[in-house]
């Protein structure tokens, strides 16, 4: 048997292959969620797998999970992050998820959901905030982060991904050093996500998913802000596609 | 549907601007409404009314009218609208529940008002809505602060009666709504020309109280195990108490309602057998919003009680219709509507027991606290309902929105995983 997840998010589509064979690979989501699902389905084909074989069940989550056509079930991205977070971080953990278009803070307590929550509709605090930023300062995001560490945060006080922009283009227009304002942005990012996290009494486990799990220097200014120690992931970007594979595979026939 | 352009026409309406409303408005419903399975077959009733939304309530108000009577528009449960009927006046709900009058709104009033205050004066403003031109005299109330400041922009194009609501609930509080009520009755005696008569003022408690007893007794249905109806559905019916015909939408609604017995009687449910049943709890929703409820039963779940104006705040204990001197039935009148919990009072801790008590009386498996983008009042005290339903172990989902529907698959997301966590 073969079960595939399939995490279409809003940036990044991500898979995660278990059962006989396992192997995990992300891709763009593009403009089109639908096309991407095709050409999930095709590198899924060149590995051996159909999806539309018996022995093989799908589970789509993610913002374009309705978009899979092909899933035996449709499951939310805040149950699949719960189920693969447990996975890594044990049956007790909070997982903050930094996603492209939302944060996510999810409560698991004996390996369930107990509690999440999301930021509204704004990109604050988002994967995407990040992104437009990277924009304005042109670089791409891992040398935001790579010039962050070596910058002292300037202050962005603005919610708004737009207002907070033109903050960025002012430092610009000041002359202010890009490592002190990439500093700024990430401070701002972490400062938002903290504040979603703050709102629920935490378990000791705090692990970080989403497309910047991996990061220790991201990891290191979000548990200043919350206050205890989250820490990073290796896979983490996988983890909603993993307990989407896992749940396929715990889902009754 | 009947042609009304002319009444609209001579109503002063911006004919051409409506239009648009009414273009969109039979896709919505149908998308919500008619698409759901085994409805009650009583529910024809309410899908007419709203499919005539515009035109046969209008219509028969103008008709009231130009028999001499007059038409009070109000946007609030305090009002009480015995008074009105009393002096064979008719009240009739005005809250705006659609982002089409929104940006009329916001011509005026700042943009982080709530978007049921801003509908309802862009409806006004805008000359879109056929109530909004037909009430004579706007009943206004002071529950909130972007309330009581839009009332002064409306008073410059209508004319508008603000009742001074209380904001504790201490005996001479009671006492002081009595003496508002009393003031409201001699505006409502002056404008209307007829006496408010303590035979008058019986009936009309007996009418408005029907209508609550009628309301309770299709909330009852809901609390079955089997759920004769669909929250969707019992929605639509809170929101066209707010203007229909008291004495006929009293009538319909207990038609309805033998129906819905007669389905538990025979176990029929509108939702699978263990669907997930939520309550939702918060600010009102306001007719055309539909929003929430078609998401949550569209996610899986069953909404089985309304904690909301439009819901049980509205109908809620009776006037007591044993007093004799219209200044005992005023006192009864204040009684009533005083016992009402809205967030707009302090302390308020009335309302955490009655979501506890409802929680259990409709054995809800969780709670969606709504709150409608910039209610300061309904969203501070969310702190509290949330902390409470925590204590007696109930799940609740927070949830902010407006009238926009930019926000629906974020909230379609986050419902569907509440849901998936109660199923867990």
């Amino acid at each position: 048997m073969y079960y595939v997840g399939i995490d279409i998010g809003s940036t990044a589509s991500k898979v995660a292959l278990q059962g006989e064979k396992e192997m995990y690979f992300v891709l763009p989501t593009g403009w089109s969620s639908k096309e991407t699902t095709q050409t999930i389905k095709e590198k899924l084909l060149s590995e051996g797998v159909d999806v539309h074989a018996d022995g093989v069940k799908v589970v789509a989550t993610g913002y374009g999970r309705a978009a899979v056509g092909f899933a035996d079930y449709v499951i939310t991205e805040i149950t699949c992050h719960a189920r693969g977070g447990r996975e890594m971080a044990g049956d007790s953990c909070a997982i903050i998820d930094v996603g492209g278009q939302d944060t996510k803070v999810i409560i698991v307590e004996n390996g369930t959901v107990q509690d999440f929550l999301m930021n509204d509709k704004c990109s604050a605090g988002t994967g995407k905030f990040l992104e437009i930023m990277a924009n304005r300062l042109g670089v791409a995001l891992q040398e935001l982060f790579d010039m962050a560490q070596a910058g002292t945060a300037l202050p962005i006080s603005s919610l708004c991904t737009v207002f907070a922009e033109s903050e960025v283009i002012n430092y610009i227009g000041e002359g202010s050093k890009r490592e002190d304002i990439a500093a700024g942005v990430v401070d701002s990012v972490a400062a938002k996500v903290a504040q979603l996290g703050r709102k629920k009494d935490l378990p000791e486990k705090v692990i970080l998913t989403g497309g910047l799990s991996h990061s220790t220097y991201f990891t290191k200014i979000l548990s200043e802000k919350i206050g205890q120690k989250v820490e990073p992931t290796e896979n983490g970007r996988y983890a909603g596609a993993l307990g989407a594979a896992l749940l396929a595979r715990e889902k009754p026939r | 549907m009947a042609d009304y352009r002319k009444m609209w026409e001579d109503l002063g309406m911006d004919v051409e601007t409506h239009d648009q409303l009414c273009a969109v408005l039979p896709q919505a419903f149908g998308d919500v409404y008619l698409s759901q399975e085994n409805r009650p077959e009583s529910m024809d009733y309410y899908n007419m009314v709203v499919a005539d939304i515009h035109g046969i309530r209008p219509a028969e108000l103008i008709e009231h009218q130009k028999a001499g009577g007059k038409v009070f528009g109000t946007f609030c449960i305090y009002v009480p609208d015995e008074i009105v009927f009393a002096a064979d006046a008719i009240a009739t709900g005005l809250c705006g529940g659609s982002q089409f009058w929104v940006p009329g709104g916001e011509k005026v009033l700042p943009t982080n008002t709530c978007p049921l205050i801003k509908a309802s004066v862009g409806a006004r403003i805008d000359r879109t809505c056929p109530f909004f031109r037909i009430a004579d005299m706007y009943v206004g109330e002071t529950t909130c602060d972007g309330k009581k400041k839009a009332w002064e922009i409306l008073a410059e194009d209508v004319q508008v009666h603000v009742m001074n609501l209380p904001q504790m609930k201490r005996a001479k509080d009671v006492r002081a709504w009595a003496e508002e009520i009393e003031d409201f009755k001699k505006v409502v005696e002056e404008f209307t020309g007829n006496k408010v008569t303590a035979e008058k003022l019986a009936e009309s408690i007996k009418l408005i109280n029907a209508k609550r007893k009628a309301l309770e007794r299709l909330y009852e249905t809901r609390k079955n195990e089997d759920i004769p109806i669909s929250g969707t559905d019992a929605l639509l019916i809170s929101q066209i108490a707010f203007y229909d015909d008291p004495g006929r939408f009293t009538q319909m609604t207990n038609k309805l309602c033998d129906e819905l017995e007669q389905r538990i009687a025979d176990g029929i449910s509108v939702f699978p057998a263990g669907t997930k049943r939520i309550m939702v709890t918060g600010t009102p929703l306001a007719i055309p919003n539909w929003k929430l409820h078609n998401i949550i039963e569209t996610s899986g779940g069953a909404v089985v009680c309304e904690e909301m104006c439009t819901g049980t705040r509205y109908f809620e204990r009776q006037v007591d219709e044993r007093k004799a001197t219209v200044e005992e039935q005023i006192t009864a009148i204040a009684e009533r509507y005083m016992g009402i919990n809205c967030a707009c009072f302090t302390p308020n801790e009335g309302r955490v027991d009655d979501i506890l008590r409802l929680a259990k009386e409709y054995k809800v498996d969780g709670i969606i606290d709504v709150n409608l983008k910039f209610c300061n009042l309904y969203d501070t005290e969310g702190y509290f309902v949330e902390r409470a339903m925590k204590e007696a172990g109930i799940p609740v989902l927070g949830i902010e929105t407006d009238y926009t529907d930019s926000d629906a698959q974020q909230l379609r997301t986050r419902v569907s995983a509440f849901i998936e966590m109660l199923n867990n």
